[in-house]
């Protein structure tokens, strides 16, 4: 028996921390319970005309609370539904869902987190559960969010597009800045982001661990909306797509062709 | 209280099933859902060999519905013999197999690998969007549905339901065609071809750029078309789009509908279709009708 569950979760708060940036806290029963970094949910929207779950992150755990902290961007009509809820109204949600980061992979060894824009929240609870050395980098357009709490998990290096905080440019160009000699990445960002330091892992040698997104329906790896293309036959169509949101959404980097 | 339907001399427990391409072969709602519940499981589109599918993205939303062009991925019909009929079979529910094809050789290998297996029905998908666009003139043909159909009539072991697509001036026009090729049931509807534009990045949303529509913005469509064909021929009809609640389903049995699919709700609400169950049942009680059969066409 697997570990998703449906719930109706009351939302504990909501906050603004960010031009389109929300933080929200959601009360659940269980998926908090059975949630790993890296891992995402689904979220229904209140509106009827707005069929399909949002996909989210998972951004913090509260085991002992069964709290479950989203921080997500405004990006259509379902995210902007979502940021104008206040605490007490419940949201649908099915999680946890995927297959998170792999920590054990990186036992004893240095770790370098990487998060570009609103691929940065999945980074915050990977960087609390890892029990290793760990470096920080976190690519941003301009405007800084999570970075004071991400700090508190280990050095946090900095890449801004408009060079106002930090590296100016990217992730890949603060790695190579600060000199950062990771032995294996966890990363989750934009595409060009993720194709960027999968090379740079490759021209290491050391694996390279990547969170990947893409529009959904089901969720459940039922529909087969969500797949990407892989290097070795998938198991489901025995082609070469995997389904994001169930083989993923983190893979190894190795795995896929983006 | 009976909920029994009959189609084809095969009897569904109840007239409730998934609708192709929006259940897997079932596995994945498992979790959410007690198969054993439903009148059947349709699986999604098997062909003879893998077909890997189309482009990402393959989703979109529209108001009140979807637009998705999978293109059909699967893994064939060998695996889905060797992996998700074993699986399926664990429960007590009728199994029926959709099979999609880009030529009619390739519907006969599968109806033909089919022909001895342990399955129920054949549902026949000559209605897919959201492949090969010379092709969909197949569904949309009445001549070339009655042939197709015909002949499959002749390999296929288990009863064949043909499926139409909505995409059509005349629905009826297919229906008979079917019939007249031997079709045991027709199902319909398939979704509606559609298109998003994204507006920002002045493009199409969809990688294939159209999509098949589907969800509850679609259903007063399909129930007029259910109505229209029920009316034209005498074969058992299967209604489809947008069903969510049991509500959805009892229009469409009251337009004539021997039995119902769920498609997309499922993926809004997992275990869509144990609840419409349910709630069937529950309205068949507190109307005090006894028997599930005396609703089908019983609008007119």
């Amino acid at each position: 028996m697997s570990d998703k569950t449906m719930e109706s979760c009351k939302i504990v708060s909501q906050e603004r921390i960010g031009t389109d940036i929300y933080s929200m806290w959601l009360q659940t029963s269980q998926i908090a319970k059975n949630a790993s970094p890296g891992q995402f949910v689904s979220v229904y929207c209140r509106d009827g005309s707005r069929l399909l779950p949002r996909p989210i992150s998972i951004c913090e755990i509260d085991r002992q609370r069964d709290q479950l902290r989203l921080v997500y961007r405004v990006a259509g009509k379902g995210t902007k539904e979502f940021s104008r809820l206040h605490p007490g109204v419940a949201l649908r949600v099915m999680g946890p869902l995927g297959n998170g980061f792999p920590l054990k992979e990186a036992q004893d060894k240095k770790v370098l987190l990487v998060g570009g824009g609103i691929g940065i929240p999945p980074m915050l609870e990977t960087a609390k559960q890892l029990d290793t050395r760990k470096v920080l980098v976190m690519g941003y357009r301009d405007e800084l969010f999570l970075d004071q709490e991400l700090k508190r998990y280990g050095t946090l290096y900095i890449a801004t597009e408009d060079g106002s905080e930090g590296t100016r440019g990217n992730v890949l160009d603060a790695i190579r800045e600060n000199e950062l000699h990771p032995e294996v990445i966890f990363a989750c960002g934009p595409t060009p982001m993720l194709r960027a330091l999968k090379e740079y892992a490759q021209e290491k040698q050391i694996p390279c661990w990547i969170s990947m997104e893409e529009r959904m329906a089901c969720g459940i790896g039922a529909c087969l909306g969500c797949v990407c293309q892989s290097k070795e036959m998938d198991s489901h169509s025995h082609v070469h797509n995997k389904r994001i949101c169930k083989d993923g959404p983190v893979f190894l980097s190795t795995e896929v062709e983006i | 209280m009976n909920t029994k339907v009959t189609i084809a001399g095969v009897e569904l427990k109840n007239p409730v099933m998934t609708a192709s391409g929006t259940f897997g072969s079932g596995e994945e709602y498992s979790e959410f859902v007690d198969l054993n519940r439903l009148g059947a499981v349709v699986t999604k589109g098997v062909a003879d060999v893998p077909w890997p599918g189309n482009p990402t993205p393959r989703i979109a939303e529209v108001y009140g519905g979807m637009l998705n062009a999978i293109g059909l991925q699967n893994p064939g019909v060998e695996v889905f013999c060797e992996r998700d009929l074993p699986f399926l079979k664990k429960y007590d529910t009728k199994v029926i197999v959709n099979v999609c094809g880009h030529s009619p050789e390739e519907y006969l290998r599968v109806v033909e690998r089919l022909a001895s297996e342990d399955v129920d029905m054949l549902e026949i998908n000559i209605s897919c969007p959201n492949v090969n666009a010379n092709f969909l003139s197949f569904g949309q043909d009445p001549a070339c549905v009655e042939s197709l159909t015909s002949q499959i009539k002749k390999v296929a072991g288990q009863p064949i339901i043909m499926k139409l697509t909505p995409n059509v001036t005349d629905i009826t026009e297919v229906a008979k065609a079917a019939e007249a090729g031997g079709a045991d049931a027709v199902s319909l509807i398939n979704t509606l071809t559609g298109m998003k534009i994204d507006v920002n990045k002045r493009t199409f949303v969809l990688a294939n750029k159209t999509g098949g529509m589907s969800g509850p913005a679609v259903k007063p469509v399909a129930v007029r078309m259910v109505y229209q064909t029920a009316q034209a021929v005498k074969i058992p009809v299967i209604g489809m789009g947008g069903i969510t609640t049991a509500e959805d389903a009892l229009e469409f049995i009251l337009a004539g509908a021997t039995a119902v699919s769920v498609g997309t709700a499922n993926f809004f609400q997992p275990d869509a279709t144990v609840e419409i169950v349910k709630e069937i049942e529950r309205y068949l009680e507190e109307n005090k009708i006894q028997d599930i059969k005396e609703l089908i066409g019983a609008v007119r």
